[in-house]
């Protein structure tokens, strides 16, 4: 059974290899992805930085991050309609880490992994039936040491 | 109604000017707790390997801020004895305070031992009665000693099983390599509990093992503990920041954090399936994130905690949307052995009692079995931990926020031997005390530096990146959220001086920093600074004990008389504060 999973995964990762189409070939958001402001990325992403608070978006980051290089985060939704789901570091240089953009069917879940220089709010911006909402928590980029 | 006669016990053999080091009639009565409820978990924590008795002093600066002002665990010396009602000069009033420590600890003698723990342990259970009691082990056991360290915890795992630990978690027990720690979790004869250690995505697709591959749970979440007709859940809660606060690669599979969703989850699907009559959280997040989660998560009956060393002699009860869960911290270096006494009903806890009892070794006979257990143990090793490196004329301790007098020593060691203007030592809150008069031992040195990434360094550093460091470990310590507080105290520091804003936001804090000579430092000069315990990578120096001992044999008489401890700013009077000079 073990073994099953690990194939299952291995297979998918070389579907994901296998759809994965030349950046030209796909409406790439280079500007929002070059911002050097979370403001200038949400205005190229979504044509807006206004959104709404929502409870309905659960965003899984640590507090403080255990590796700075690569912080797991999830987003996910019970809202209905989901369009896209962007993840933006606000204090990145270039805050936009993540744009996923999601089919009809798809469930609104997704995880990656992110890079934080420092200390920032990590903000979860949703898009459903062409609003947008959001919910941020703060994760703590340390040195780390001292520990009692 | 116990706690008063326990007082009022120790209160009469004090005041008779008994000798309270030698075990007497009135001393015994002190440990019988009356019998309540049908449920008696015992909790020690942090006991950080000190097999044998020692002497340890509370702290005099454990501020809280905000909502934490003036709160259990911020409260020390007067406001805490007031907070509990304990008498000052008493036995009790020594154990929890700093107190005229230096009298009283000649008066009451020294705490804690495995041996004397053991028969206190043995007496609690047996006024429980046959099968209805617990012990649990907050974690911080299997490190923290010479001995710990050459054997790499396992004197620790032989000592717990002979004082019948049923469950443990664990946060130092992860600073040996991860085949070690799987090694001793599979020596211990207990259960090794932690809902929040998991084994990366990462490391699970390259086959690593896994309590569970389908939740990740690197060890089994939580036990049920069936105590005569009545069962209790026992959920594990790891220190949620070991591999910032230690090296990671010691243990790169596991990856750690808070998780309060996942307690969430775990309490509701627990109580949901196996039914049992209390669920409660053996933790080593440190009191005041107890304090926070107990708000947060509903159906938890009480979280005993661990990791930030706080002898807390009354419980506080956290209100939450589910009801109320009880709090405790249980202290450190096998000073004290909490006891929680819980009247069961059907899935749910009627009423309690908590007491924390300090173990004194001169009122508890020593366990004989034990006793000789530690003597084998330590056998091989006596000689080297024995020698006699100097004399103190000064009390040497480490803990609270800012340098102890040990701190003071170990940084005046790097500096001196390691050719430095400024040093730096980390803020841990274990570490025995020495006394005036008495000699200072490699075990006493050990007892405060024994880790397992013990190498020191010197290296030039600018006076910004020396802020940053200390910006750092403050936001770990004055963060206005708990969740992002480590646990742990200030970095000790040898030769700067500095002010202290802990309320200021991260950044702002550290101000005014000075040499020795009272030279200002500058952001983009360069100074020579020494070191030790980097978490990040492994240094190159010496060990640090081989550092300070060298520098106490070359003194040998050591006295203390100025502390680089910072100038506070904007603290004003709180109870987390008491006779501190900088």
């Amino acid at each position: 059974m073990l073994t099953t999973r690990r194939l299952i995964l291995k297979a998918a990762l070389a579907g994901a290899a296998l759809a994965a189409l030349p950046r030209t070939l796909l409406a790439w958001p280079e500007a929002a992805f070059t911002s050097d402001s979370a403001d200038k990325a949400m205005q190229e992403l979504f044509g807006s930085t206004a959104t709404t608070a929502s409870d309905a978006i659960t965003l899984t980051a640590p507090d403080i991050a255990e590796n700075g290089a690569v912080v797991p985060v999830t987003v996910a939704t019970s809202l209905e309609g989901v369009e896209s789901i962007g993840i933006i570091v606000s204090e990145n240089p270039s805050p936009l880490a993540a744009s996923f953009d999601l089919t009809a069917d798809a469930v609104p879940e997704v995880s990656t992994r992110i890079k934080m220089g420092k200390t920032s709010d990590v903000v979860a911006v949703v898009k459903a039936n062409g609003k947008l909402y959001s919910t941020s928590k703060n994760v703590k980029v340390t040195i780390g040491g001292c520990g009692g | 109604m116990d706690r008063r006669e326990f007082l009022r016990l120790l209160g009469i053999a004090a005041a008779a000017g008994m000798p309270l080091n030698r075990a007497g009639a009135a001393d015994e009565a002190a440990y019988d707790l009356p019998a309540f409820g049908n449920a008696r978990l015992l909790h020690f924590t942090d006991c950080h390997a000190q097999l044998n008795p020692i002497y340890f002093r509370e702290p005099n600066v454990n501020l809280g801020f905000g909502s934490m002002k003036g709160q259990r665990p911020h409260v020390v010396g007067k406001a805490l004895l007031e907070q509990a009602g304990v008498k000052a000069g008493t036995a009790r009033a020594h154990a929890l305070t700093y107190l005229d420590f230096e009298t009283l600890a000649r008066k009451y003698g020294a705490v804690g031992g495995f041996a004397h723990l053991k028969t206190l342990v043995d007496r609690m259970r047996a006024g429980a009665g046959e099968g209805r009691s617990l012990l649990l082990d907050g974690g911080d056991t299997w490190q923290g000693s010479g001995t710990a360290y050459w054997t790499r915890g396992k004197d620790m795992v032989g000592a717990c099983n002979r004082l019948g630990v049923d469950v443990m978690t664990g946060h130092w027990e992860f600073t040996y390599q991860d085949e070690e720690v799987l090694e001793n979790i599979a020596a211990f004869e207990g259960e090794f509990v932690a809902q929040n250690v998991r084994v990366s995505e990462e490391a699970l697709f390259e086959g690593a093992a896994a309590f569970d591959e389908d939740s990740g749970h690197a060890f089994r979440p939580y036990t049920i503990k069936t105590l005569g007709d009545r069962r209790i859940a026992v959920i594990g809660q790891a220190f949620p920041y070991t591999p910032i606060a230690n090296p990671s690669r010691f243990i790169p599979d596991w990856t750690f954090g808070i998780r309060d969703r996942d307690v969430q989850e775990l309490v509701d699907e627990i109580r949901a399936k196996e039914k049992p009559d209390a669920v409660v959280l053996l933790s080593h997040n440190g009191m005041d994130v107890d304090l926070k989660l107990a708000s947060l998560v509903t159906g938890l009956d009480a979280i005993m905690g661990g990791h930030t060393h706080d002898g807390m002699p009354i419980p506080t009860l956290v209100s939450n949307p589910g009801g109320k869960t009880i709090v405790t911290n249980a202290g450190s270096n096998g000073k004290f052995l909490a006891v929680l006494d819980l009247d069961l009903d059907e899935g749910r806890v009627r009423d309690f009692r908590y007491t924390l009892l300090p173990v004194f070794a001169g009122m508890l006979p020593a366990d004989k079995a034990m006793a000789d257990y530690v003597a084998e143990v330590r056998a091989p090793y006596e000689d080297r931990l024995a020698e006699k490196l100097a004399v103190t004329e000064t009390t040497l301790y480490r803990r609270g926020n800012f340098n102890g007098t040990f701190d003071q020593v170990i940084c005046d060691a790097l500096m001196s031997v390691k050719d430095a203007q400024i040093a730096l030592s980390p803020g841990f809150r274990w570490g025995t005390t020495v006394l005036p008069g008495q000699a200072v031992t490699m075990e006493h040195v050990l007892d405060q530096t024994c880790i397992t990434y013990p190498e020191t360094y010197a290296r030039d550093m600018t006076g910004e990146e020396i802020k940053l460091i200390l910006e750092d470990v403050a936001d770990n310590l004055f963060n206005s959220d708990p969740f992002y507080q480590q646990g742990g105290d200030m970095v000790r520091v040898g030769g700067l001086d500095y002010v202290i804003d802990p309320t200021a936001a991260m950044g702002q804090r550290i101000q005014d920093m000075r040499l020795a000579d009272g030279a200002a430092v500058s952001a983009g000069k360069t100074y020579r600074v020494s070191g030790w315990a980097t978490v990040g990578a492994q240094s190159d120096g010496a060990p640090i004990w081989d550092v300070v001992a060298e520098y106490l044999r070359d003194k040998k008489t050591v006295r203390v008389d100025q502390l680089n401890t910072p100038e506070l700013k904007n603290v004003g009077s709180n109870p987390g504060l008491s006779d501190y000079t900088a």
